[in-house]
């Protein structure tokens, strides 16, 4: 019998096929402090996967990503396959897929950039290249292609 | 396309064809610039300066363009009585400034700041220098002042010479001669070369970039020299800085090789980069290039604002 290494949930999100490694970026992607305190959040890191090799997955009780969080996890985890669980079916399973504009999930890695000035404004990314992913600030065109460390 | 109500935020914004008719345009506002002639497309209308960092050509020769033009300024020209010293956001000056005037001219600290206001602003803005960022009128009157001297941008070889690192300018000046099948040939100090992303940018639009560190061998075919100012304040720490401040300097003894019609620019003020002995030689256009910045910015303004009966009374 196969071993469940991870049980299953009633309802919720499995987010699978994460990059081998960064299932905490997505973890923080999430927020965990921010559930209902009723959810349980399972975390399976260097998991075998015909397709990646290696992969991580994430699965989090009674929680349904926001189209927010599912561009951030594009960004961190493009490979990402996100799982909508209701009673224990999958109801809808797709890939992340990285739209042309990416709104306040960023931060400008440029400091004197107005998007990080006290304005009432969010920060705003074109993608302007996508293989590798390369996004430029809308405001000041500086260019980003590391985003784990610009998280918002 | 009309520029009539349009943004001017960076040079990108503005086509090759529409950047030719600023140009011809420009030509044709000397005699008006010069006072020579009157005009008043922009009788009815009034323009906000909004300067939030030191500025003297840049705002001085657009109150001239707009007075020029029969137009009306209202203006901040110093941000530590301004609103922003009271911790107003930009955005909310913005509001403010669109209600009073019909285009805003706009200088600010920080990058992106044009495009914050011309999002905010119902009226036109026109960048004059976010941060490092884009100043698009600067690029406008550097090609003029190579157009008005050779007839022509393209075939040009212009050297490039300076911080072509930090200065951002010179980056969009590149994208524009590159537009117009200028050659460039570019001379730094090793730690101010051409940033890798703006070779990127430049290559696919078939640009021939040449590299020649030595000056006397970059000036000896060049058309154009334009020379840029090694901006302390663009330098991540000062032991960079003095690295490179006062590497080069144009004297006549440089320029002793040079083609006859060789011209010298420099967005000004300089800082010891070019001597004054080259002022009374023919290749100094600096100066005519300072003048230049009112007839152009004249030219962009009547595009933005005019109203087309002035200008076919004209």
């Amino acid at each position: 019998m196969r071993e469940l290494k991870i049980t299953p949930i009633t309802n919720g999100t499995v987010i699978d096929h994460i990059g081998n490694g960064l299932a905490l970026e997505v973890l923080r992607i999430i927020n965990v402090q921010s559930l209902d305190k009723d959810s349980t959040v399972s975390v399976a890191l260097h998991v075998r996967s015909g397709k990646l090799g290696w992969k991580d997955i994430v699965k989090v009780e009674n929680m349904e990503l926001s189209p927010r969080k599912v561009n951030a996890i594009a960004l961190i985890a493009p490979t990402a396959t996100i799982s909508i669980i209701r009673d224990y079916k999958v109801r809808e399973k797709r890939v992340v897929d990285l739209p042309d504009r990416i709104v306040g999930v960023l931060k400008c890695p440029n400091p004197n950039c107005i998007s990080n000035q006290v304005e009432p404004v969010e920060s705003e990314f074109q993608v302007t290249e996508r293989r590798p992913v390369v996004l430029t600030c809308a405001f000041c065109e500086r260019r980003v292609d590391d985003f784990l460390h610009h998280l918002a | 396309m009309s520029l009539h109500g349009r943004d001017v935020i960076s040079i990108r914004d503005l086509s090759r064809p529409e950047i030719e008719d600023l140009l011809a345009s420009a030509r044709r506002m000397i005699p008006y610039a010069e006072g020579k002639r009157a005009i008043h497309p922009l009788a009815d209308k009034i323009v906000a300066m909004a300067f939030f960092e030191p500025s003297t050509r840049t705002r001085l020769s657009f109150e001239s363009a707009v007075h020029r033009l029969g137009g009306h300024c209202i203006t901040i020209a110093d941000p530590l009585v301004s609103s922003l010293r009271k911790g107003e956001s930009l955005s909310d000056t913005i509001h403010m400034l669109t209600s009073y005037s019909d285009a805003i001219v706009l200088r600010h600290p920080n990058e992106g700041s044009a495009r914050l206001a011309a999002r905010v602003s119902e009226r036109p803005v026109i960048n004059a220098g976010d941060g490092a960022g884009q100043h698009p009128t600067q690029t406008l009157l550097d090609l003029a002042t190579m157009q008005e001297a050779f007839g022509t941008l393209s075939g040009l070889r212009v050297v490039l010479l300076g911080d072509l690192r930090y200065g951002r300018t010179v980056h969009s000046l590149a994208y524009a001669l590159a537009l117009f099948g200028a050659q460039l040939v570019l001379s730094s100090p090793a730690a101010l070369r051409l940033p890798d992303e703006v070779r990127d940018q430049l290559e696919p639009m078939g640009v021939k970039l040449e590299e020649e560190d030595q000056l006397h061998r970059a000036v000896r075919d060049a058309d154009v020299l334009y020379v840029t100012r090694i901006q302390k304040e663009r330098f991540p720490d000062e032991a960079e800085y003095l690295k490179v401040a006062g590497s080069y300097r144009i004297d006549n003894g440089v320029l002793a090789n040079a083609k006859p019609r060789l011209i010298v620019l420099h967005p000004l003020p300089r800082a010891g980069e070019i001597a004054p002995e080259v002022d009374a030689t023919p290749h100094a256009a600096y100066f005519r290039q300072a003048f230049l910045a009112v007839p152009v910015r004249m030219a962009l303004l009547e595009a933005l604002l005019g109203s087309p009966k002035a200008r076919k009374g004209e």
